[in-house]
């Protein structure tokens, strides 16, 4: 079943085209990677998907439903959520008040959100944290907010924006091994991920996209060999070389 | 565990200082009951305020806006309507209410934040202050008296202050109250998250505009409704003291100082600065201008070393000693 479909999406800002003409499909249950060089237009593609930017044509369905126009907190609401590549926690609330807001998104009492949160602070690996203010964490433990937040929020659909990038290998690990155990809970995972071993691992499909364009889809082994996702990433001259080794 | 502890802690002390405080009166001659009537009055506005400014992260540089419209308000259907000022004081707050809910549909709407926000609340206050002195020169050039009727409960007025005391802190426990009910709840929760980032709060599910408004409502009913208690007990109102831009930065600088977005911190605030304000005026009357001159001398001392204000600081501390306790 597809649970989130991206129908001929464009985007610019002034003459810069960010997304043009870029379509695909996600499967409920799976993980989808978005890989792509830096500028590639994968954190505008999320912008685009929540909201946060309307685009110039294109729609985007969520389980057969046309979300284009909605305003942002609607799109959670409906059960897909986001985290942000630039960590935004609520800097002077404690940890444990920052995962309650994301709580309140299903469950009005004070008490259960609480609960709760408790419990994917457990789950993440920040309980020991609960009660300091989110400006005093460190990077790593940002990133796990980050994804503790859009978590509580109880999503069917969760986008993750370079969760692994900047963490120690230790962290990375960790993080790794929590979004397996997310995706084991039925939740399906757009990821966007600058570290290549973590995102060929995780996902079970990857979309490249350069310039704003698909330029490849498949499997993380088919899409790694693909030469115009080489050419990517490492430019003509690397593949010229290449040929005239070979 | 702690928990109860703690409950039991806080009904005691609220026992004692309510005790004390509803028997203050009994030892207290006009003057004193003026000051502490004043600082109820203005921990109750400055706690309407904070959930705005405070909690909700709206700095109102206008809440004169309110204020007045709350003071005009009771005062003329009175006057013009025979309308009953505890009725009046009601209708103040829906009117409050309205002109908030119009100015921060604009507002929120168009996106202005902090500075723009506070600026565009400054603008209405002054632009409705222009309105009330047109309206006014010609018909009140003396301002507008509310015709007496002595000791009366049912018509708000009372020649001794000691009703205007009891009143005065019943409004401002509500308001404590109301701010607590709030805080632990999920739309205190919104509006401390909407303060802190709007856009991780519209990710996370928060309909930030509905909240701003639903906060704005809030403040601008109860700021209106302190504005019917000040035309009843002075019984007398002009422009200025309504609308003027002196009442706007008094409202919001007991929540500043003694803590913007805590539950005490107006009431802290408004008892500091009406503390400064009587000694020095006592002390230094005969210098006019020298308690304006204070008052900015704390400000700029608690935006220095207290940005969260004096509520804010302490917690602040009381967390560092905890937690060192908690590691050892």
């Amino acid at each position: 079943m597809i649970i989130l479909e991206v129908k001929e999406i464009t985007k610019r800002f002034g003459g810069l085209v960010a997304l043009k003409d870029l379509s695909f499909k996600l499967r409920q249950g799976e993980i989808l990677g978005i890989i792509g060089p830096n500028g590639a237009g994968k954190t505008t593609l999320f912008n685009v998907i929540t909201s946060f930017h309307r685009p110039e044509t294109g729609k985007i369905f969520f389980k057969g439903e046309d979300i284009t126009e909605l305003r942002p907190y609607q799109i959670c609401r409906k059960g897909l959520a986001r985290t942000f590549q630039i960590t935004q926690p609520f800097a002077n609330l404690t940890v444990l008040e920052n995962v309650k807001i994301g709580a309140y998104n299903h469950i009005p009492s004070s008490r259960e959100a609480t609960d709760e949160a408790l419990r994917i602070l457990e789950a993440v690996g920040l309980i020991e944290k609960r009660n300091e203010r989110a400006t005093s964490l460190s990077i790593g433990h940002r990133k796990k907010l980050e994804l503790a937040k859009a978590m509580a929020t109880r999503p069917e659909v969760i986008l993750l924006d370079e969760v692994v990038a900047g963490l120690n290998s230790r962290e990375a690990n960790d993080m790794i091994a929590y979004i397996h155990h997310i995706q084991k809970q039925g939740i399906t995972i757009l990821l966007i991920e600058h570290v290549m071993k973590a995102i060929m691992s995780l996902s079970n499909r990857i979309v490249v996209i350069h310039y704003g364009q698909k330029i490849s889809e498949g499997k993380p082994e088919e899409v790694s060999k693909d030469p115009k996702v080489i050419e990517a990433y490492l430019g003509e001259e690397y593949i010229l070389a290449k040929h005239q080794r070979s | 565990m702690s928990n109860i502890h703690q409950k039991t802690w806080n009904i005691l002390l609220i026992v004692v200082l309510g005790g004390l405080i509803l028997g203050l009166p009994l030892f207290l001659g006009k003057y004193y009951l003026h000051f502490f009537i004043m600082i109820f009055f203005f921990a109750f506005l400055g706690s309407a305020w904070n959930i705005l400014g405070g909690y909700a992260g709206q700095f109102s540089f206008g809440h004169a806006a309110f204020f007045g419209t709350g003071v005009f308000t009771s005062t003329l259907l009175q006057i013009h309507a025979g309308v009953n000022p505890w009725i009046g004081m009601l209708l103040a707050g829906i009117a409050g209410m309205g002109l908030g809910l119009f100015i921060g549909f604009l507002s929120f709407r168009y996106g202005l934040r902090g500075p723009y926000f506070a600026l565009a609340m400054l603008a209405l206050a002054e632009m409705l202050k222009l309105i009330a002195i047109e309206w006014m020169t010609s018909r009140y050039p003396l301002g507008i008296t509310i015709p007496l009727r002595g000791d009366s409960l049912l018509y708000f007025q009372f020649r001794d202050k000691v009703p205007y005391y009891y009143i005065s802190f019943l409004m401002m426990a509500g308001a404590l109250f109301l701010t607590r009910f709030i805080e632990v709840r999920k739309i205190g929760s919104y509006f401390k998250a909407i303060r802190e980032n709007e856009s991780a709060a519209e990710a996370l599910g928060i309909n930030v505009f509905r909240y701003k408004l639903i906060a704005m409502a809030i403040s601008a009913f109860l700021t209106a409704v302190g504005g019917t208690f000040y035309s009843q007990y002075y019984l007398n109102i002009e422009e200025e003291s309504a609308f003027g831009a002196g009442i706007s930065i008094e409202i919001l600088m007991g929540p500043i100082i003694g803590g913007a977005g805590t539950v005490f911190g107006p009431l802290l605030g408004a008892g500091i600065l009406e503390f400064l304000s009587e000694t020095t005026r006592n002390f230094l009357g005969g210098y006019s201008g020298v308690h304006l001159m204070i008052y900015g001398a704390v400000l700029v001392f608690v935006i220095i070393f207290l940005p969260h204000g004096i509520m804010g600081g302490l917690q602040e501390t009381f967390r560092k000693i905890t937690k060192g306790q908690t590691k050892t």
